[in-house]
């Protein structure tokens, strides 16, 4: 047989109008920031790229993040969007080392959403703030048409203070740095995922939403070096790695064995084909930390509740800047990639 | 988990490849069919510790792939229509047609939804009488009972606003394409193994018989991979060429034949063109006569659909193993899966995508 027609079509390379992908953390999300918000709104504090700001003021410094959420269902295994929405800048907040203060929360609710649901969602609202330690200080609430908005999204914005001689950031990430995660991965994700509307399996799969901070405390304790903190969220732990490799210009070598995930969650992933890597957290952290430190720092971590399953799961190298790299079962190497957009299922 | 770590375990794959590495005396050139089977052997690394001899090359079993330009130009006219809801696996969803890809559609307003089962949508069908409900049904035999069961629900319980848009691609007819190419370099055959979990494995006899060639139905985590490529190269280095089946856990000689029942019921057996190979007779399956009711080909007048697919890379080359996907000019430059210009690069199976993925370093 003749074969012929050994061509291929031509490339979407430019969207007219924002995708879904462009918000999932991905490189479309990355091109987003590059080429539309940087541009315009440059300076030196958002330029660093971090989670959150540190904002120096004489005498003190100030940490300063923002995030919208936006989940659906807002009700899921293990949680809902309120708790979220405090949970997910309390860590922003933290991440830098910094203790979460106060925060401000915003309502956008589609006219119909049930009283009782709202009521819910602020009563965990309530106890989240409680156990973080933070209070919520300033507030707004919007309504909009039917269909203007899904339900319910929540802004929230948070402020925390910071020991003056703390410099957690990827800009400080050294060679030989160890990398250690904080439990198992893609709990939040695939609890959201599986309890989905047209998704038809029943799962054991639970969020794993939980305020940080107080982990982080603990972590100090052990000691200071620590040289960069993230909770690997939208986008999961491979997309934060690929961040920090870009950032600091070195590359991260993963083992893949020491990857920790629930065999609940693996299942959920294998039948769904996707790549746990990838998969959202909401209560766990990545800190990249000195080589000498590192059985301290894991010690102190293991001493807590939200960090019993802590390990090491790679190491910090100067050979392929920029790109994450993961050993295999068999000794080989591949590359972990920062996604494109949102993970797709896998047609069979 | 069961039935899942013992196949990774690395300790056993590491024993089959020594085996391997001891039985290897002459260079082997083979082809795994499935993409699910290209994706576990970049992933893990297989290529890079096998024997210098055996030669991989990729095959064409992404379905994603292999769906003509002329039916998701086809399915992206009908996802943009008022009444419709479209549904399919969101592998097709970005695949880009001639001017556009199902996402964009969706930003444009279209009601496009990804679904994990034909019987999602045909749910959605029954909770949205109004509306027409059209699935994407692609894929190989693998995929083929579970649509063919989506018509079959529909007809029964006389749902009238549900239909498929079928791109069905059978594997043995492109398996003897390829072996009767005048530029073919495969001397054994991974067979896919899901595939043959439906289909068993006597319709490969003959074709292992004609070409003088193993084939081998295979698994897709590591050890089913390499213990599948063991039995390829003793087969090669003794001079043998039968059907030998690795899947033991699954495949069956004759398969799943209610599975094979159904979709004869449903379906016939037609000519179908493959992206980047071209026509292959009786290699896809439609939808018989009579059941058209369910076929959206027939349900939708699209007219004027004008392909446009110029020869910008060699995503061709690749499904029939001739190139790897780094021996293209544009990997990894023009061609990356932000900005695929082929099919091979978008589909999560896609040979171009796993090698983009996971081993374009150093390369």
């Amino acid at each position: 047989m003749k074969i012929e027609n050994l061509s291929c079509p031509l490339p979407i390379m430019d969207h007219k109008t924002i995708q879904l992908a462009h918000g999932a953390g991905g490189q479309l999300s990355n091109d987003l920031i590059d080429t539309l918000f940087l541009p315009r709104f440059s300076n030196k504090t958002l330029n660093a790229m971090e989670d959150q700001a540190v904002l120096d003021f004489p005498g003190k410094r100030l940490s300063f993040s923002t995030d919208t959420f936006v989940v659906d269902p807002i009700f899921f295994p293990g949680g809902n969007i309120g708790e979220l929405a405090i949970n997910g800048t309390v860590n922003d907040v933290a991440m830098c080392g910094a203790k979460p203060l106060f925060l401000s929360v915003a309502f956008i609710l589609e006219e119909g959403l049930p009283m009782e649901d709202l009521h819910q969602i602020l009563i965990s609202m309530e106890i989240a703030a409680k156990k973080a330690g933070v209070t919520i200080v300033t507030g707004d609430t919007k309504v909009v048409n039917k269909g203007s908005c899904d339900k319910i999204f929540i802004n929230t914005t948070g402020i925390g203070v910071l020991e003056s001689d703390l410099n957690i950031a990827s800009s400080q990430i050294k060679m030989g740095d160890k990398i250690i995660l904080s439990g198992t991965l893609a709990d939040h994700g695939m609890a959201v995922m599986t309890s989905r509307d047209g998704l038809s399996f029943q799962s054991r799969v639970k969020s794993d939403t939980a305020a940080l901070n107080g982990l982080i405390d603990s972590m100090l304790k052990g000691s200071n070096n620590i040289h960069a903190l993230r909770d690997p969220t939208r986008g999961g732990v491979a997309t934060t790695l690929n961040e920090f490799a870009r950032s600091s210009n070195l590359g991260i070598s993963l083992i893949e064995e020491n990857i920790p995930v629930k065999s609940d969650v693996k299942g959920a992933c294998e039948i769904l084909g996707i790549d746990p890597l990838y998969v959202a957290n909401e209560g766990k952290l990545i800190a990249v930390v000195s080589n000498e430190d590192a059985p301290n720092i894991l010690d102190a971590m293991k001493n807590h509740p939200l960090g019993k399953d802590a390990v090491i799961i790679g190491e910090v190298v100067s050979n392929h800047p920029g790109m994450v790299t993961m050993k295999t079962g068999l000794g080989a190497n591949r590359i972990v990639d920062m996604p494109i957009g949102e993970q797709l299922p896998r047609i069979c | 988990m069961k039935y899942l770590d013992e196949f990774r375990d690395p300790i056993l794959a590491k024993k089959i490849l020594a085996e391997i590495h001891k039985t290897v005396t002459k260079p082997w050139v083979i082809m795994e069919i499935c993409g699910g089977q290209t994706h576990s052997i970049i992933r893990n690394g297989i290529d890079q510790v096998l024997p210098k001899e055996i030669e991989l090359v990729h095959g064409p079993g992404c379905p994603v792939c292999v769906t003509p330009l002329e039916i998701i130009d086809k399915a992206i006219a009908i996802a943009g229509k008022p009444n419709v809801i479209f549904t399919s696996f969101g592998d097709m969803l970005r695949v880009p047609g001639s001017k556009k890809d199902l996402f964009m559609v969706k930003s444009e307003g279209g009601d496009v939804r990804t679904v994990y089962s034909p019987l999602e949508a045909l749910t959605i069908a029954k909770n949205n009488p109004k509306k027409e409900v059209v699935f994407f049904a692609v894929g190989f035999e693998t995929t083929a009972p579970g649509n063919a069961m989506a018509i079959h629900q529909a007809a029964k319980e006389g749902i009238a606003n549900f239909s498929e848009l079928v791109s069905h691609v059978l594997v043995p007819p492109a398996m003897e394409a390829l072996l009767s190419s005048p530029e073919n370099r495969v001397q054994g055959y991974l067979a896919a193994g899901h595939v043959c979990t439906i289909m068993g494995w006597e319709e490969y006899d003959p074709i292992a018989e004609k070409y003088q060639v193993p084939i081998v139905p295979t698994g897709f985590e590591p050890v089913d991979v390499l213990e599948g490529i063991l039995l390829v190269v003793k087969q090669l280095e003794e001079g043998r060429y039968e059907v030998e089946n690795q899947y033991l856990r699954s495949v069956k000689r004759e398969g799943n034949q209610p599975a094979q029942e159904l979709i004869s019921k449903i379906y016939k057996i037609t000519d179908r063109k493959w992206r980047g190979i071209g026509e292959i007779p009786q290699s896809g399956l439609s939808i018989r006569e009579q059941y058209s009711a369910y076929d959206a080909n027939l349900k939708f007048s699209v007219e004027d659909i004008q392909t446009n697919e110029p020869e910008l890379c060699i995503s061709g080359v690749i499904l029939q193993g001739l190139k790897k996907p780094n021996e293209c000019p544009a990997f990894g430059k023009e061609c990356t899966p932000t900005t695929p210009l082929g099919a091979t690069m978008v589909s999560s199976e896609g040979a171009c995508a796993a090698y983009y993925k996971y081993q374009r370093m150093g390369k």
